[in-house]
């Protein structure tokens, strides 16, 4: 199945995303509801959840502008930033909204900004690297679909 | 594909009949499966939707649990399961789970990112029949059928055996006998329990599952009956099989008795944080935490103080209360607010106050309460202390609301204040004075407290505070003008005192059993309940809530059930959700209200009282929500929640009974009423 070099590239790309910890299992979860009808399936979920959770991020950054913190919301907001993460697999991002939590819980303000900026790129990370991987699925062809190691 | 499992088991059992209403093709089952999934997180939205149509189920996806509670009330028979997240901004999750088990009796599977199991234990509470972590995976969902099918069996069963003992099955074990309470609890307890485990469940398929069985639907009037007959066996001793044979319904079986008894004992539970030593309840499963209330009923003290701590009752609000007490058995005031701590702890799902066991320890509490409040007369004396004791806090706590807005030591004056002014409607905020409502932020914790105290202190506070003259009955009416008089307008300031009046009402009420005082002095009393309901109104601007929480009863259909008592009671009861008509007929409300209450007088005060203060509380508790959705304030007359149990339609015809007997002013404006008469 992997004769296909794009195709072999797509499975390494892949393969290296769960291996550094960006991705976890969830994400497979996603891989397998794809199929015919659905082809785009886990692009269209990653789009969504980027275009979804920007808001909760901004929500996030304007409270942490506030002083001093607010840190029931500010456990909201990542409760439901994280819940969105953990549901596309984002496994480092989702890994930085438990260490927000916990220090909103202990209402350690400065571990919340650190912890943020932290997550924050976690998040711009994985969405460029994710980008990349689509774009790789796009041009490696639906073969690819079928490459999936499950 | 992972309906194959089930389906292959399911086929044979459910191609013997039809699944359901035809929804499902029973070869194809639970292909088909039409669940509904609420949750406001765009992207989990998509990827459960996904997840379930590959399961071959039928999906429908919601954002808003508004939306939700709509599209099931439009189409109650439309979708076979639920899916609903817990944290959603419009509507907390926990609370569509009340309705949807209270409206439609639909299972309903909770999800969400948190396991904590404080969390989890509240979904159980909840009635929820699973709880799902998130991120779900597709294996999570490929069972849920297992819970319309267990639902389905359950109903059926009792549907196919009323009243006979089943044979050892888990299920089947519901219907025994021996413990009418404990086995229908116990029964769709374990139910609940073990809907987490997917494998025992299937063993519960048989050609019984398989069968149809029209769901029983809980109407007004049925469910008035059910709520009379609960409050004449006693809360302790209603099971399902007893209260079976008083309904005399044909057709009814004793699982459908002892699933509507669970959820009832849930949601009275809900209502009132009820003293822990109310444990009357024979439920054996709880027995084990009935141990355990001993200790609850020792933070009750301290509920009050976590209360104001959690923000549930404003610190000032709180002292207040507790300074002015009840403002009729000062003597109580001292009694700490357990019925309000267990309340809040389940209402406000508050967990700070008392987390995990104690929750669990309130809930059974609060049930066993609830139960109790519901039937203050019936009640063995012990429980009519527990009320009491329940009542005191609350009334303590509604006066705390009261005066947080009214800023007024007084309960007393201000329940008659409030309950003229209610009575009034849009005289309500003119004439009460120091009315000073709770401020709308108090408003929903308060108001449950306030409900909840209403109900308890209802049932409790008249014991000690026997106002003479001050009739119970007219309590009830006075609540249920409340409503109305909150949809007319809506201040949210007469009605802080909402709290106060609930426990005016209650003691008027409980004056009332004594002295059957068949006048209606409803005003200081059911000013209370309006105050609650106004305050509970109040931070939703809807009046609609007010208005089904006192007011569910159409003043025509009472008028038709104000014969005898128990007629009465049970229209009442069952007619919550009248609001719009409560809207229109505000004098009508108060004129039903005290009409019940009078029957009551007659003989079933007690119950109509109960069952008033009850459904006030759970109007209180319900309304809020359900208003807004549904009424739009106005007179459509619709039963908000035809499953509620019908304190408002009590109050209603409690209220038509007075109606006929004197103009709905008067009811709250009795010329001999006078807050003299409440005791202080």
């Amino acid at each position: 199945m992997e004769r296909n070099p794009m195709g072999r590239q797509l499975a390494i790309m892949r393969q290296s995303l769960f291996d550094q910890g960006y991705l976890d299992e969830q994400f497979i979860q996603l891989e397998e509801l794809q199929d015919d009808a659905n082809p785009n399936f886990v692009e269209e979920v990653v789009t969504l959840y980027y275009r979804d959770s920007a808001r909760l991020i901004l929500n996030i950054e304007q409270a942490l502008e506030r002083k001093p913190f607010d840190f029931n919301k500010l456990d909201d907001y990542m409760h439901q930033f994280k819940g969105s993460s953990s549901s596309i697999g984002a496994k480092k991002v989702k890994a930085e909204s438990t260490l927000f939590r916990e220090y909103c819980k202990s209402g350690n303000g400065e571990g919340c900004t650190r912890t943020f900026q932290q997550l924050k790129k976690e998040y711009a990370t994985l969405r460029k690297k994710l980008e990349a991987y689509f774009q790789m699925a796009r041009q490696a062809g639906p073969m690819e679909t079928a490459c999936r190691p499950k | 594909m992972n309906s194959s499992s089930g389906k292959g088991s399911m086929s044979t059992a459910s191609s013997s009949a039809a699944w359901k209403t035809g929804d499902v093709v029973p070869d194809k089952f639970p292909a088909g499966l039409r669940v509904l999934v609420v949750d406001d997180d765009p992207t989990c939205l998509m990827i459960l939707e996904k997840m379930l149509r590959t399961c071959l189920y039928e999906v429908t996806k919601c954002n808003r649990a508004e939306t939700a509670l709509c599209m099931l009330r439009e189409n109650k028979n439309g979708f076979d399961i639920v899916i609903s997240d817990v944290h959603m901004p419009d509507m907390d999750g926990f609370k569509l789970l009340e309705h949807i088990g209270l409206e439609m009796d639909l299972p309903v599977i909770m999800m969400s990112a948190d396991d904590g199991k404080h969390v989890v234990m509240k979904g159980v509470t909840h009635g929820a029949c699973d709880y799902l972590i998130k991120p779900v995976r597709i294996e999570a969902l490929k069972n849920i059928w297992q819970h319309v099918v267990r639902k389905r069996r359950n109903e059926w069963k009792d549907f196919e055996q009323s009243g006979s003992v089943e044979e050892g099955d888990r299920q089947q074990k519901q219907s025994e006998d021996a413990d009418y309470s404990s086995s229908a609890n116990e029964g769709n307890w374990k139910s609940s329990k073990k809907r987490k485990d997917d494998e025992d469940e299937t063993d519960e398929r048989d050609d019984t599952s398989s069968l149809k069985k029209p769901r029983v639907v809980w109407s007004v009037e049925l469910h008035q009956q059910f709520v009379t007959a609960v409050n004449q066996l006693g809360i302790d001793k209603a099971v399902p099989k007893k209260i079976l044979e008083l309904m005399n319904v044909p057709g009814l079986t004793r699982e459908n008795v002892a699933s509507h008894l669970q959820k009832y004992r849930l949601y009275l539970r809900r209502l009132s944080g009820v003293s822990q030593h109310q444990g009357n309840l024979n439920n054996p499963f709880i027995s084990s935490q009935e141990t355990t209330f001993g200790p609850l009923s020792s933070l009750n003290g301290l509920d009050l103080q976590t209360l104001a701590a959690t923000g549930q009752l404003p610190a000032q609000s709180l002292a207040t209360l507790q300074a002015a007490g009840l403002g009729r058995s000062t003597a109580k005031s001292g009694v700490p607010l357990p019925l309000v701590d267990q309340r809040n702890i389940f209402s406000f799902e508050n967990p700070k106050l008392r987390f995990g066991e104690g929750q669990q320890q309130h809930m059974n509490n609060n049930k066993q309460i609830n139960l109790l409040h519901g039937i203050p007369t019936t009640m063995e004396p012990k429980q009519l202390a527990s009320l009491h004791h329940t009542a005191q806090s609350i009334g303590n706590i509604n006066m705390q609301v009261t005066s947080h807005g009214a800023q007024s030591g007084q309960n007393s004056s201000l329940l008659m204040q409030m309950a003229q002014p209610q009575a009034r409607g849009p005289t309500l905020d003119s004439t009460v004075g120091h009315a000073p409502r709770l401020p709308s932020s108090m408003g929903q914790p308060i108001l449950s407290n306030g409900i909840a105290a209403n109900v308890s202190t209802r049932n409790g506070i008249p014991e000690n505070i026997r106002a003479p003259g001050y009739n119970p009955v007219s309590q009830t009416s006075s609540m249920l003008n409340f409503p109305m008089n909150h949809t007319s307008e809506l201040p949210g300031n007469s009605f802080p005192l909402g709290s106060t009046p609930g426990i005016s009402s209650l003691t008027s009420r409980r004056a009332f059993q004594e002295e059957v005082n068949s006048e209606i002095k409803v005003p200081s009393g059911f000013m209370p309940s309006y105050a609650i309901f106004n305050d509970l109104n109040q931070h939703k601007p809807q009046n609609w809530e007010l208005e089904n929480v006192g007011m569910t009863f159409d003043a025509s259909q009472h008028s038709n059930s104000l014969q005898g008592n128990l007629d009465l009671t049970q229209s009442v009861l069952v007619q919550q959700g009248f609001s719009s008509r409560q809207v229109n007929g505000q004098s009508r409300s108060a004129a039903v209200v005290s009409k019940a209450v009078f029957s009551a007088a007659d003989g079933t005060e007690h119950v109509i009282a109960q069952n008033v203060n009850q459904h006030l509380d759970s109007l209180l508790v319900d309304n809020t929500i359900r208003v807004k959705s549904e009424r739009v304030a106005d007179a459509s007359a619709a039963n908000l929640f035809p499953d509620h149990f019908g304190q408002e339609d009590l109050m209603s015809a409690l209220l038509k009974q007075q109606e006929g007997i004197a103009p709905a002013e008067n009811e709250f404006a009795f010329d001999g009423y006078s807050m003299d008469n409440i005791p202080g």
